[in-house]
């Protein structure tokens, strides 16, 4: 495999971080104070940190904001149709399973049209990383109510605040087989990079779940601006690495629970079809 | 900073010093570099950039302590900071190139 190229000079002029973004598509269409710009900041921070060369990477993502992030970063990636990222991600990993493959997306995208397909790749414990962008609501559409907004929360199709309970998402990718689940917001951005970096080097279906401020669609009708939203992030939450996921609600009034949950060893979908098709069909 | 009581190994810290750079057309004006600054030397500037928006300025320049946490958390690639001894050696060898 080819090595990633050297910067031009000891201290080449730009953003660190330009090899790995399209410079021509920047600025992008986050809104200001959102935290997808963040997580994915941190997401090629990590890829960089793993010095693995940059033509073994690809980012695939589905529809919505978080989503858009396919389109920004440099090495090969696809944007898929609604909350199909990870099948289209499984056929890539089970037909070039040297590549590192990221499925970058939003709650709505992975949880609510997505579900299925989650839970079914963390049976089966895919080999990657999945990240999870969660703003607690469909920005991208106009501010409707999703499967993780909190309860009593105001959206533009619950007014009078929401009924439901939403996931726990750590609980969810556990009890589904995820070999890795943790959990960060956007103010924990070292602790968030370390753990994509860890999560890319994990064998297994990684799942990261990170929080972040939807300033517009959320914060709005919500009474948050976006710095009252990371100042939330820092009182309110409390790192405990190994913490059971049942206990891992989104519930500010108590306190959400931030770090790694589990990181545990599984036979991946790879060896599993290697010890059971591919040495069968051989004879 | 001022102590209570002199640590033992001050003499040995060596302080690391930065140089911020700000991409000021690629800045939204969110405020999470200026509020999180941990010693506080960034301000919103008084004009705008090319989309409406006022990006920070450096307002004690020479006292940034390279943490990077602006770079980090900053969504729109749009601040970063170098140590500045790498910078001034930089600027030296370009000088003395041209």
């Amino acid at each position: 495999m080819t090595k990633n190229p050297k910067p031009l000079g000891k201290n080449p002029v730009g953003h660190p971080l330009d090899d790995l973004i399209r410079t021509e598509r920047i600025p992008h269409i986050w809104c200001s104070g959102c935290g997808i710009g963040t997580v994915f900041s941190s997401c090629l921070s990590a890829i960089k940190a793993t010095e693995i060369p940059y033509n073994e990477f690809t980012m695939v993502s589905g529809i919505g904001c978080s989503a858009r992030a396919a389109g920004y970063i440099k090495v090969d990636s696809f944007h898929t149709t609604h909350g199909r990222a990870i099948p289209f991600a499984s056929g890539i990993k089970m037909a070039k399973p040297d590549l590192n493959v990221i499925v970058f997306s939003g709650d709505g995208d992975l949880f609510a049209i997505g579900g299925n397909h989650f839970i079914h790749a963390a049976r089966r414990n895919m080999d990657m990383t999945v990240i999870c962008v969660n703003n607690l609501i469909y920005g991208m559409t106009g501010g409707q109510v999703a499967a993780t907004t909190p309860a009593n929360a105001k959206t533009t199709t619950t007014p009078f605040g929401n009924p439901d309970a939403p996931f726990n998402l750590p609980l969810l990718a556990y009890a589904s087989g995820a070999s890795y689940v943790a959990r960060w917001t956007i103010l924990h951005v070292r602790d968030l990079t370390n753990a994509i970096n860890e999560a890319i080097r994990h064998r297994g279906f990684s799942f990261i779940e990170v929080l972040a401020p939807c300033p517009i669609n959320y914060g709005r009708r919500n009474k948050e601006k976006p710095l009252d939203t990371l100042k939330l992030y820092r009182e309110n939450t409390i790192i405990k690495n190994g913490a059971d996921p049942a206990i891992a609600d989104v519930d500010f009034d108590r306190g959400v629970i931030l770090g790694t949950f589990i990181n545990r060893d599984r036979s991946t979908c790879d060896d599993m079809y290697e010890a059971t098709c591919r040495r069968n069909s051989e004879d | 900073m001022a102590f209570w009581r002199q640590p033992l190994d001050t003499q040995e810290i060596q302080i690391t010093r930065g140089e911020v750079s700000i991409i000021e057309d690629r800045c939204k004006g969110c405020g999470y570099c200026i509020e999180f600054c941990p010693i506080h030397i960034l301000t919103f500037s008084d004009h705008f950039n090319k989309k409406g928006y006022h990006p920070p300025k450096i307002t004690k320049a020479g006292e940034c302590v390279n943490c990077h946490y602006c770079e980090i958390i900053c969504p729109e690639f749009a601040i970063y900071s170098v140590n500045a001894a790498d910078a001034a050696a930089e600027m030296d060898t370009s000088i003395s190139a041209s």
